[in-house]
């Protein structure tokens, strides 16, 4: 009697934890199947080749964000990059250098701090300064959104090296920043590359960093001193507009962004495999 | 000679590098304190600290500014939506982990790290033209009726059932932080000594009985990680709680009526603030979000530290 109720108790709690499990499957399906469905259905050439058109009316397309977004992105990944490259090899290759327990803590800290309060920033320190929106403040708000993702991921990729290497190394009388450089690096360069991609996958999705440094911008500009538009700002401001035309290329410009964090995320996992 | 100095001035310029590039990275982190700390001194100075932080009037007109609807918004969501994922998320955990055959635990793995990578807007772009039709429709305005025939008292603490409001974005935001508790829950279950299992199967327990007596109780710390790291996604979450909040900030909050949270009224009004107040009461408030994330990460680590002695976490 008391087994067969463990057992009935047993079934319960495995059908329960089925059910929690569905629970969290069914929403996730339901918005990739919806920014899919709808999204294909606004991607024509137009969408890709056009800059947008006048508040109302119906067509254009999205050039300007899409070419703003890389852009932004590639400079945030070039600051980012040095900045946490340098953090994570002095983590990882000098372990007892006085600057290494503070900083760790730092990259910690600044790996919990929330995405638009590197935003806040960026407008306090360039925006104000340089008297303007820009897309070079959003690279900055996006690097520093960076910065640790890369730090912490080259560190403990150069950790997985064995010490043997570097003394390989310095045993046939090579100084210990050559061993880094020409030894060290290369042999983990899967890792680091993975690590810096995943980092531009994480920021390329945000919006939040830049509402108020790249602002947005309707046409095409290649200024990165000037407001430039981004396909993140583009879904958040389409999606609260009133317009039924608008709306649609949200959409759309929500499917290439997931499309092209999904091949970011591939190219990293790939990457990452080809050590 | 040469390579001696080839390789102490080669060495020697190699580290300044590093330092420098590490210590411009602390110097960013100092800095953000310190901008976010001095460009809301204004407001902290016109209210006092206690003054702004508690404040209940945010009243853009009147020159009147209080961080407390916001605190208490940010707080709110936070608690409830994590009380709301909570346990999904620890049974997709277990299912992974525990129950499911390989190749589907590695399905829904898979499937899981991708709603970590969607972003924020798309999730919000989702939540304005699915979610809050489905919720006005089929969740708020029964409700509402109902309590309108039977429970007149209720239907203050209800609030309007327009959709937009609270109610929708603890879902939404829910649904966002799924993934990061349940990815480290499963992880910590993993870590689990097959013997540990194996011991008490030959005991005779059921699948649930070594889950409830074992796993769980071995990996808890990991588990609560997980919760704390949820939470502090939760707390700094922007782009989708600005879209779904309605950003009213009229206390007291109602279950389905508009509210706003610290993140959520930066995004609304910084970019047209005229200067002035209240440009440096919303830097004061960013200042406030800092502190309240620091806090929470300085938690988390801590208590991680503390369970992960003794409780055979390695």
């Amino acid at each position: 009697m008391n087994l067969r109720r463990r057992y009935l108790r047993d079934r319960l709690m495995v059908a329960l934890v089925y059910l929690g499990t569905l629970l969290v499957l069914l929403p996730l399906l339901f918005i990739l199947g919806y920014v899919f469905v709808k999204g294909a259905g606004a991607l024509n050439p137009a969408f890709f080749t056009r800059p947008p058109a006048p508040p109302g009316e119906a067509g254009g397309g999205m050039l300007p964000a899409i070419v703003g977004t890389f852009i932004i992105d590639l400079m945030a990944l070039a600051m980012g990059g040095l900045l946490g490259l340098g953090g994570g090899v002095l983590l990882a290759e000098y372990p007892d250098h006085p600057l290494g327990r503070p900083l760790r803590m730092v990259a910690n800290v600044l790996g919990g701090i929330p995405a638009i309060l590197m935003g806040l920033f960026a407008f306090v320190v360039v925006v104000v300064p340089m008297g303007g929106f820009s897309a070079f403040s959003g690279s900055v708000a996006l690097a520093i959104l960076m910065i640790p993702i890369i730090m912490r991921s080259t560190e403990e990729v150069l950790k997985l090296l064995p010490w043997e290497l570097r003394e390989a190394g310095l045993a046939l009388g090579l100084p210990r920043w050559r061993v880094t450089l020409s030894l060290i690096l290369p042999a983990a360069r899967g890792g680091v590359v993975t690590g810096l991609l995943l980092a531009l996958a994480r920021a390329a999705g945000e919006a939040a960093p830049l509402l108020f440094t790249a602002f947005g911008n309707q046409f095409l500009s290649f200024d990165p001193l000037g407001p430039m538009d981004s396909l993140p700002l583009k879904i958040y401001v389409y999606a609260i507009s009133p317009y039924e035309d608008w709306i649609r290329q949200a959409w759309g410009a929500a499917l290439l962004l997931v499309l092209l964090l999904m091949a970011t995320n591939l190219l990293a996992r790939r990457a990452m495999r080809r050590r | 000679m040469r390579s001696r100095i080839y390789g102490r001035l080669g060495d020697r310029v190699f580290t300044t590098v590093l330092v420098a590039l590490g210590g411009a990275v602390m110097l960013i982190a100092a800095l953000m304190a310190w901008e976010l700390w001095s460009g809301g001194a204004e407001a902290f100075r016109a209210f006092g600290f206690w003054g702004f932080t508690l404040g209940r009037e945010w009243d853009v007109v009147a020159g009147r500014f209080g961080a407390w609807p916001f605190l208490l918004g940010t707080v709110l969501t936070s608690a409830v939506a994590l009380g709301l994922a909570f346990l999904p998320s620890l049974a997709a955990a277990i299912a992974i982990a525990e129950y499911a055959p390989r190749w589907l635990g590695e399905v829904v793995a898979y499937l899981i790290d991708l709603l970590a990578a969607l972003p924020s807007v798309v999730y919000g772009l989702w939540g304005i033209f699915v979610l809050v039709p489905l919720v006005r429709d089929h969740l708020e305005q029964p409700l509402f009726l109902w309590s309108a025939a039977h429970a007149p008292a209720l239907m203050g603490l209800l609030g309007p059932p327009t959709g937009i409001g609270l109610l929708s974005a603890v879902l939404v935001l829910a649904l966002m932080i799924i993934p990061y508790s349940s990815s480290l829950a499963r992880d910590a279950i993993r870590l689990v000594p097959r013997e540990q299992r194996e011991a008490m199967y030959a005991l005779g327990a059921t699948r649930w009985e070594v889950v409830r007596r074992v796993v769980l109780p071995y990996a808890r710390g990991g588990i609560f990680a997980g919760v704390i790291l949820a939470l502090a996604r939760a707390l700094g979450e922007t782009m989708a709680v600005t879209m779904l909040i309605g950003n009213g900030h009229q206390l007291p909050f109602s279950a389905f009526g508009p509210a706003a949270t610290m993140a959520s009224v930066i995004a609304n009004e910084f970019a047209e603030a005229d200067g002035g107040l209240q440009l440096s009461s919303l830097l004061a408030v960013g200042f406030l979000l800092f502190l309240l994330s620091l806090l929470v990460n300085v938690a988390a680590d801590w208590v991680l530290r503390r369970m992960a002695v003794g409780e055979g976490q390695k």
